[in-house]
């Protein structure tokens, strides 16, 4: 450690800081534009001006290495001055157009102009003017506003891994540009609107919409993938006007993917607010009591044998664990949450999990992807791979895919093969890459849904797992078999036993006659017309979809930001969300319709309080318990069983078509549909 | 104010692929760098784009499909290309005249008459303002920053070449060889010797001084 004086306050710093760390470990504020500390230093906005013990003049301390004894001044005379004046460069030419601005309240040019910013102008000449750029359609541009930190440039050469930003021209006439009036091609630009410290980059859907001190603010969880993305819901009034990352730097560090950002203009459209029943082949409005009585009827006399019930993609584990117990009290083994026809193996918990951790990536030093694109299945995730692809250096992070040949993870990947043959391969050792794993400290394999989805899911999940034994990848400090989840309610569906019993259908068994009483909750994303013609169909959610079209009873529930909830994680990490607004109209949260309901069909649920319901969870499963998650190795190599299908050689095939339209919510966003439109659809064309 | 370096509409071409000239200079100078660093050689590769353009229509500048094809040659990011296009003012990103007219006006070259120069290249050509092409599409003027060749001021730079010590009507005498196809020798146009003095030596005349070192 080296020590360091700030003010008049000795601290120690890691050798290799900056003198701006420095500052901020001595709790000393340094005003910043260009500097983000997960981005690289770009030392071109001068505002971090400081004076250092033996400098003749002021020092940029983003990027002035600190030495030992090093004395800081951040509050003198000439830091002052030479802040004002860089302040007042930076205002020459940016417009005085902040009422008009949407980062007015949150903009850091704004916010340090109060500290160093004069009262007037002495610019007399023309300011400058410049064109606005086209970025596509989340990200709107007010490029005059620009103070040309470049951070956006360097957030999506670095971070997102698509190098489309740069600055064009020079001097005076420097423009940050794509050049080309294309949208960006990520799935994290977002992130663009978040670090931008100026109105330069601001939300398209969002302009105009509100000022950032009149939202009320909630902690929640992103369900729009398995990252468990940490976000806060701001809300005004009734409804959530936007969506920002929250920073957790275990899980996401502070980036949200575009779709867990945008979708919440799907919020408030094509809603159910109140219960429906089906009376003569058409759904009419009913009271609750009304709808809650029709199920009751319809059930009795049913046998448990013949109900089944299917929980969807974006449930909170309280309402999965009701709808669990409810089934349980009808006495019916028909339960599942893998509307994709996923197969686990379910008695281990590190069977069907992220085992290694999104974390744990900056420890791996291999990397095996089998039928999955991370790119769109879990943008975040990919990103940390690349982060962790970027920061080892060349080589040294060697990362090979099967599947998937077309795909664009943003860092190099070798595609060894697109079928579970040449998962065969690797283990025998006859390709390569199964050397880098083998001399590799800690490799991973991610298994993904491309793989899982199929009839031989299992199967191939055993191969990764002995692959990953044979590779020396599963020990007592590491564990590198990995299931990269795509559905947010997954984890805690499986850890809380949402898969048939002995003698249970699952969702195909279901299908087609299978049972006579269907409860759907949330579930949309699977052969809904499969359904058999007699079957009695209930379905409890939120947004009208396929699921609610071929009701007979609809029960409307809350969205992820109406109710408390827990989800939990593709690394099984247990987080908590908390509610942002109220239902709308007679909508209910769903754990509560389920406790209702019960109570009508005479099998009352044995909780009445969200907080009887979390110890049943714990009860269920231990993790539902414990306050603090932990990445664990495993000392137990027993390898998943191998199912009853037999490995087949028929390639992976990607499990997302469209990443912006994936689940009900998105197919209600008017945004997530311009996006699909722009990104998704000239591509699929062209390909045909 | 600000400029768009973009080529106006319906200038940009449709393809652009190096002919066998380019690829016979681009061998030679991706030779130079190691293959995992042959992005260093984004610089020379632009010029050869330049060149080809001036061999193939007469106006030698970097339309946007050659950056790209840069950028795949290099295996860099378009954008990188977009971006060291645009910073240097030699490259030309939009269509220029057949004959690159680069006026030099700072100091050296302004004391010496600059302005006289710019005079007559507008004169001789009618175009109007810097940054213009003629409309007969010959020519396009262009003000430059300093080029290194103040013993010699004032400097027209046309293409590649020095046309130096030149004053009002020198220029335009250049200037109508120009139109008439043909390419005076580059140089000064005053009786000196490179950059020599004007008139012959002036000191260092006697016999002793004028042998090699050494040699005395």
């Amino acid at each position: 450690m080296v020590k360091v004086t700030v003010d008049g306050i000795v601290v120690d710093v890691a050798p290799g800081s900056s003198a701006l760390q420095a500052c901020e470990a001595a709790g000393k504020e340094i005003p910043r534009f260009c500097y983000h500390e997960r981005l690289s230093v770009a030392g071109n906005c001068r505002m971090c001006l400081v004076e250092v013990s033996g400098g003749r003049k002021p020092v940029a301390s983003c990027g002035f290495p600190i030495s030992n004894g090093m004395q800081i001044f951040t509050d003198t005379e000439v830091v002052r001055r030479a802040r004002r004046a860089v302040m007042e460069f930076l205002l020459i030419n940016h417009p005085l157009d902040c009422p008009i601005c949407d980062q007015g309240g949150e903009c850091d040019l704004q916010d340090q102009a109060f500290g160093y910013g004069a009262d007037h102008s002495r610019y007399r000449e023309n300011k400058r003017a410049v064109t606005d750029k086209y970025l596509g359609p989340l990200v709107k541009t007010v490029m005059t506003r620009c103070i040309q930190c470049t951070r956006c440039i360097r957030f999506s050469t670095e971070v997102a891994g698509v190098p489309e930003l740069g600055g064009v021209s020079r001097g005076e006439n420097l423009e940050i540009t794509n050049y080309v009036e294309k949208a960006l091609t990520s799935e994290l630009s977002g992130n663009l609107i978040d670090i931008c410290p100026v109105g330069a980059l601001t939300s398209q859907p969002y302009a105009f919409s509100a000022r950032p001190w009149e939202l009320k603010r909630t902690d929640s969880i992103d369900v729009c993938d398995a990252v468990g993305t940490n976000i806060v819901m701001q809300a005004r009034g009734a409804s959530v006007l936007r969506i920002v990352p929250r920073i957790n730097d275990e899980v996401n560090e502070e980036w949200l993917a575009d779709k867990g950002r945008f979708v919440v203009d799907g919020f408030r459209r094509r809603r159910l607010d109140r219960p429906w029943v089906r009376v003569d082949g058409k759904l009419q409005p009913a009271g609750w009591a009304d709808a809650f009585s029709l199920i009751a009827t319809r059930l009795k006399g049913v046998p448990g044998a013949r109900i089944g019930a299917i929980a969807g993609d974006m449930c909170d584990a309280e309402s999965l664990m009701a709808l669990k117990d409810l089934m349980g009290m009808l006495g019916s083994p028909n339960i599942d949450c893998r509307q994709d026809g996923a197969r686990y193996d379910t008695s281990r918990r590190d069977f069907y999990t992220f085992n290694t951790g999104i974390a744990g990536i900056d420890e791996a030093d291999a990397l095996l992807i089998v039928g999955s694109i991370p790119r769109q299945e879990a943008p975040v995730l990919n990103a940390r791979i690349r982060r962790r692809f970027v920061d080892a250096g060349r080589g040294k992070f060697p990362i090979a895919m099967i599947g998937a040949p077309n795909a664009d993870p943003t860092y190099t990947a070798t595609v060894l093969g697109e079928g579970p043959d040449t998962l065969a391969k690797l283990a025998a050792g006859e390709l390569p890459f199964a050397e880098v794993l083998a001399n590799a400290k800690n490799p991973m394999i991610i298994v993904g849904h491309g793989a899982l989805t199929r009839p031989d899911g299992q199967a191939i999940a055993k191969a990764c797992w002995d692959l990953a034994v044979q590779m020396d990848a599963i020990r007592p400090d590491w564990h590198g078999f990995n299931v990269l989840h795509t559905a947010a309610s997954r984890m805690a569906a499986l850890d809380l036993g949402l898969v048939p019993g002995p003698q249970g259908r699952d969702v195909a068994g279901m299908l087609g006659g299978g049972v006579d009483v269907l409860w759907l909750m949330d579930a949309d994303e699977f052969a809904v017309h499969d359904i058999g013609p007699d079957t009695f169909v209930i379905y409890q959610g939120h947004h009208g979809d396929a699921g609610a079209a071929r009701a007979d009873v609809i029960l409307p529930g809350a969205l992820y930001a109406e109710k408390p909830g827990t989800y939990t994680n593709t690394e099984g990490r247990v987080q908590r969300a908390f509610r942002a607004v109220m239902p709308p109209g007679d909508a209910r949260e769903d754990w509560r319709i389920l406790r209702a309901f019960s109570e009508v069909a005479g099998r009352k649920l044995p909780y009445d309080t969200i907080e009887a319901l979390r110890a049943r969870m714990a009860q269920a499963h231990p993790a539902y318990g414990q306050a603090e998650h932990a990445r664990l190795g495993a000392a137990d190599t027993t390898a998943p069983q191998p199912g009853s299908v037999a490995v087949a050689a028929t390639p992976f095939h990607p499990v997302i078509a469209d990443y912006y339209l994936t689940h009900a919510v998105c197919r209600a966003s008017p945004t997530m549909e311009t996006c699909s439109g722009i990104y998704v659809r000239p591509a699929t064309e062209a390909a045909e | 104010m600000s400029t768009q370096p973009t080529a106006p509409t319906g200038a940009e071409p449709t393809h652009f692929a190096f002919d066998a000239e380019s690829e016979q200079q681009i061998a030679v100078i991706l030779a130079k760098y190691p293959p995992e660093r042959k992005a260093s050689g984004v610089l020379p590769l632009l010029y050869v784009v330049q060149k080809q353009m001036g061999r193939q229509t007469g106006s030698a500048w970097i339309p946007r499909i050659a950056m790209d094809v840069v950028a795949e040659r290099l295996e860099m990011a378009p954008i990188r290309v977009y971006e060291v296009a645009t910073f240097y003012l030699m490259f030309n990103t939009k269509p220029i005249g057949r004959y690159h007219l680069q006026v030099c006006t700072t100091t050296s070259c302004w004391l010496r008459g600059s302005d006289d120069v710019t005079a007559a290249c507008k004169k001789a050509t009618g175009i109007r303002a810097f940054g213009e092409t003629s409309t007969d599409g010959l020519f396009t003027l262009t003000e430059v920053e300093c080029l290194g060749a103040c013993a010699n001021a004032p400097i027209l730079q046309v293409d590649d070449d020095y046309y130096e010590d030149l004053d009002g009507p020198r220029t335009l005498e250049l200037i109508e060889a120009l139109k008439r196809g043909e390419r005076p020798t580059p140089g000064p146009t005053i009786d000196r010797l490179n950059s020599a003095p004007a008139g012959g030596r002036r000191v260092l005349v006697d016999e002793t001084a004028a042998k090699p070192q050494g040699q005395g």
